[in-house]
């Protein structure tokens, strides 16, 4: 039952670190300088009107027990209220994780196929000067972060040559027979394309920006793997039987080759999810991130801690799927 | 008999350091025989066999020289002909079969693949071939093993698959590349034998690469001894085995252990010979140098 004693560990260890999260995020915001209740009231409130709010906020509690009172709360699948916009956090957060879900997914698939491109070009031009101007692109697609690429991105495709929308999730005006918050995923489902057209019109340019760093890491990954692969003696031998390059290097080399690179795309996608909180706020994109950054400016506490433990949430299953997907992929595994 | 393979003065260097790895060579491998390839390590045998296949390192290139195969020069084919003349009439046996099958792909579609892509046949009639042609090679329940991955074998059974995979499509010349060195000393006698046994029924011919006379003694018809990228000696086994020629070969043939006297001292190549031997590559570079 090697697989049980796996699956249980992994399982404590996420709780653990969901936990760890939860206690670091509850201090944190509340120890940086500024409170919610100074900016709910009204200038001139006087001491009593604060302590009033304070208690109906729970706040007047010491912060052990503040948290204790949170977390048993959480237990029962109670977030809190938003102090900015009086509804349960947990419905907030989650009518915004799909807007984030499909952006950071999209921006996935885009640096793979990017970075993988790049990657098996390079090997089948190893040895070029072509290869050494796919080595130059990627130092600079690694180098620049991925909110200067979406300013680039703006003044390129929003204003110079705008093809693309530069700020919302949707053109407002657009009635939406959507039932969930998945948009794009359920447009191609009614097979109402206009609508995914126009989504995918917004969600270009957030999703490429976001999606231009990990390409290069990609790309530069792969494409050493992939060059120490084509030279091994079953690709040799397949070159023998009359195939061509190309052949070999996406038959052969690339099944062997992509395995380190997993690990990479896992440990770099939670970085990628990190960098929405910026890019969303940037293209205005109606997503977790952007909520995020809403919820810090106005101390909402209860919002910034819902927020950041679905963060955590997220981080550790992208990284259980890179696992899973990783055992699936080796043969070796796949049969241990 | 015409002979299936020629090498006509064929001549490759490092691209990066000029340094020469072979030196015009020249040999011949008739239809359907046994031609051996002897050499110290680093003699430029596999040299040899991969720039007969089309698979060189990219460190290096050629700088003369012909690759007949039926009398069509490979080196002047174009890259699309000459990897279906290679793939369609030639095969390699490989040296390290721990190494030669793809460890995510399972043993069928590596035996029937050349047959499908290169060889265009149908997917069924291949996988029957690739059963038919694993039975031979003494492989137990085929259709079994052709959906196991290569972790799951060992490496005389990985090796016989790959001699199987090399003769499934009929080629008229197969490459061996030293292809027991990297197994057990219980299992190469079998593979050699294998190997033997299967060359003589298809009629295929083969350029046999070993460093060890023994083994030449046994299964090829002729031979060429190479040394530094040069062939010093060209000549049928009986004649070789009965006088070498070059003071190297008749060395070479003094260093390796015989059947009848096993146990007796080995001399190692002496020094003069080495210097002999050395000094007429170097005049012989000279030369070509001032010629090129
Ligand atoms: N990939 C390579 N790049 C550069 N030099 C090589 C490479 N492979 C082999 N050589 C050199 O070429 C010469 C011949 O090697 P090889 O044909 O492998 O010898 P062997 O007779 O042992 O098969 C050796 O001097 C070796 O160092
Ligand atoms: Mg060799």
């Amino acid at each position: 039952m090697q697989f049980a004693r796996v699956a249980c560990l992994r399982l404590l260890t996420t709780l653990i670190t969901l936990i760890g999260v939860a206690v670091i995020v509850f201090i944190v915001v509340r120890v940086v300088p500024g409170n919610p209740i100074a900016m709910m009231l009204p200038p001139g409130a006087t001491d009593a009107d604060i302590e009033r709010l304070k208690a109906l906020y729970g706040l007047d509690k010491s912060i052990p027990q503040q948290f204790l009172i949170w977390f048993a709360n959480v237990l029962h699948g109670d977030f809190g209220t938003s102090i900015t916009t009086r509804q349960p956090v947990l419905g907030l957060v989650l009518g915004r994780l799909p807007a984030t879900l499909e952006l950071s997914i999209m921006a996935l698939v885009m640096a793979v196929l990017l970075g993988g491109t790049l990657a098996v070009l390079g090997t089948r031009l190893r040895r070029t000067r072509a290869e050494a101007g796919i080595d130059i692109a990627n130092g600079i697609g690694m180098s620049v972060p991925d909110f200067l690429w979406g300013l680039l991105l703006i003044v390129l495709f929003g204003v110079l040559w705008p093809v693309f929308q530069i700020s919302g999730r949707v053109t407002p005006r657009l009635e939406l027979p959507f039932t969930s918050q998945f948009y794009l995923f359920e447009s191609i489902l009614r097979l109402r394309f206009d609508l995914t057209r126009d989504l995918i019109g917004h969600m270009f340019m957030p999703a490429l920006a976001l999606a231009l760093p990990l390409a290069a890491i990609i790309a530069q990954l792969l494409k050493q793997s992939l060059k120490e692969t084509v030279n091994l003696d079953y690709a040799v031998l397949a070159r023998t039987k009359g195939y061509p390059e190309t052949s070999v290097i996406l038959a052969e080399a690339l099944p062997n080759a992509v395995l380190p690179t997993l690990t990479l795309i896992g440990v770099q996608f939670t970085f990628l999810i990190g960098g929405t909180v910026i890019v969303e706020r940037l293209f205005s994109y109606e997503g977790l991130g952007n909520m995020a950054i809403d919820a810090v400016i106005n101390r909402d506490l209860p919002l910034i801690q819902g927020i950041v433990i679905l963060f955590a949430l997220l981080f550790t299953l992208v990284n259980l799927a890179v696992d899973m997907t990783y055992a699936f992929l080796n043969p070796r595994l796949r049969h241990a | 008999m015409s002979a299936f393979l020629e090498i006509r003065n064929l001549s490759a260097r490092l691209r990066d350091t000029g340094e020469r790895v072979l030196r015009s060579v020249s040999l011949e491998v008739p239809v359907g025989a046994v031609q051996g390839l002897v050499g110290e390590s680093g003699a430029g045998k596999s040299m040899i066999g991969r720039a007969v296949l089309g698979v060189l390192p990219k460190a290096v290139e050629i700088v003369e020289g012909e690759i007949l195969l039926e009398g069509r020069d490979l080196l002047k084919a174009k890259p699309s002909e000459r990897r279906r003349l290679i793939g369609t009439r030639t095969a390699l046996i490989p040296q390290d079969p721990l190494t030669a099958l793809n460890p995510s792909r399972r043993i069928g579609p590596q035996i029937t693949d050349r047959l499908v892509d290169i060889l265009g046949w149908e997917k069924a009639r291949a996988t029957a071939r690739a059963a038919e042609i694993l039975a031979e090679v003494d492989i137990p329940q085929p259709e079994r093993v052709m959906r196991l991955y290569p972790h799951e074998l060992s490496g005389g059974m990985r090796q016989r698959i790959l001699i199987a995979s090399a003769f499934a499509a009929e080629p008229k010349l197969i490459v061996a590349d030293e292809p027991t060195t990297a197994l057990d000393v219980t299992v190469q006698k079998q593979i050699l034998h294998l190997i033997s046994q299967m060359q003589a029924r298809h009629g295929t011919a083969l350029l046999f690469v070993t460093h060890d006379l023994g083994v030449v003694a046994k299964i090829c018809d002729s031979l060429s001894v190479l040394y530094a990228g040069k062939v010093v000696e060209e000549t049928t086994v009986q004649k070789f085995f009965a006088a070498p020629q070059h003071p190297y070969s008749a060395a070479l043939l003094a260093a390796t252990p015989r059947h009848t006297d096993a146990g007796a001292s080995l001399e190692p190549v002496p020094r003069a010979v080495l210097d002999a031997v050395s000094a007429e590559i170097a005049a012989d570079d000279a030369s070509w140098r001032r010629h090129g």
